[in-house]
């Protein structure tokens, strides 16, 4: 171990941050880049329909198509407020 | 046959150009009948980087308009036999280039050719396209550097998806990862993305590493190709990643900081 090191381990070079920010960014677009045309804009309705019912952000729907074996799975997920589930 | 390679990256300013006019010089020097094409319609710029503005009388989209034929067009490198330039329009609109007019220039080009270098301009449209539609092979250009990594492996995924050898179903068009401007001090320093960190999240084979250095841009001064600069770290670097694409091995040089200053030592010892 160098002898810098020792100073430097609790702080994050910008390398590092780069490298996690990219590693992140990439597995997401990869995703919706293999997945089917319509996914977004399934996202974008689904959105919608939920936004008759209750107010939430924009971000509020996730939508992800995984591969497990030979079975593909829909995960859809609805962040609700914390006020709307009160109501 | 020829084989077509496809100089991409997604981003701008990367270095494409550069590495067109190194790569298709250095395997003109090694025996091969070489041409390299500037795909980018409307802002060419090859020709100012292989030092052949002047002597520009047609070019890609004249041939591809049938309005003069290719041996009209071609222009022969003074300095190195074997090798050929077509450069790009200045005046015409890119959106001109279509999958016949291409195909049918690359097929002629294959009769005679042995390696098709296409420079494809920056960005996702109709000009990058066309570059990498008929590729055999995709050497994609990336600095260490957030913005120009994430462009890459966009590109990664068109190459994958919209290209004549995908939409065929053949075999995969052979990924080669190019990172330019490298500064391994500031790799040190972690200020940098490391070689490593850029293989870790592009996951293709790496084919050359090119150090950052004041060379490129006097060689751009002088319409010289940066490989004939053979003193120079960079031309030495783009030297060896030729001969790997022919597929020699060779040990990747300029990833360590050269200096053997006080400080260097001192870190040896203490490591």
């Amino acid at each position: 171990m160098r002898f810098l090191d020792y100073f430097r381990s609790n702080r994050k070079t910008s390398a590092s941050v780069a490298k996690e920010r990219l590693q992140i960014i990439v597995a997401r677009e990869r995703t919706t880049r293999n997945g089917p045309d319509y996914l977004p804009m399934m996202q974008e309705e689904l959105l919608l329909v939920v936004r008759k019912y209750i107010q939430v952000e924009n971000d509020a729907v996730k939508i992800q198509l995984e591969q497990e074996g030979n079975c593909e799975v829909l995960e859809l997920n609805i962040t609700l407020p914390e006020s709307a589930a009160a109501s | 046959m020829a084989t077509v390679i496809v100089i991409t990256s997604g981003k701008g300013g990367v270095g494409k150009t550069t590495t067109s006019a190194a790569i298709s010089t250095g395997l003109a020097l090694c025996g091969y009948k070489t041409v390299v094409i500037d795909f980018d319609v409307g802002l060419r710029n090859l020709d100012l980087i292989m030092g052949c503005e002047r002597r520009v009388v047609y070019d890609f989209v004249n041939v591809i308009k049938q309005e003069s034929n290719l041996r009209q067009s071609l222009i022969k490198d003074k300095r190195v036999d074997n090798l050929f330039i077509l450069p790009a329009s200045q005046t015409r609109d890119k959106d001109i280039l279509d999958i016949e007019g291409v195909g049918r220039v690359i097929d002629e080009l294959s009769e005679s050719f042995d390696y098709i270098i296409c420079d494809s301009p920056a960005g996702i449209e109709r000009g990058a396209f066309m570059a990498m539609y008929f590729a055999d092979e995709a050497v994609v250009v990336t600095n260490p550097e957030v913005s120009s990594v994430r462009d890459s492996d966009r590109i990664l995924g068109l190459l994958a998806s919209k290209t004549r050898r995908a939409e065929q179903g053949g075999k995969p068009i052979k990924e080669h990862l190019l990172l330019t401007r490298y500064d391994p001090l500031r790799v040190d320093k972690g200020e940098m993305l490391s070689v490593e960190d850029v293989k870790d999240i592009l996951a293709i084979p790496l084919l050359g590493v090119i150090p950052e250095s004041k060379a490129v841009l006097q060689a751009s001064n002088a319409g010289t190709p940066i490989i004939l600069e053979g003193d120079s770290d960079a031309g030495q670097a783009y030297d060896d990643a030729v001969s790997r694409l022919l597929g020699e091995e060779r040990m990747h040089r300029f990833l360590e900081v050269e200096k053997k200053g006080f400080f260097s030592k001192f870190r040896l010892f203490r490591s």
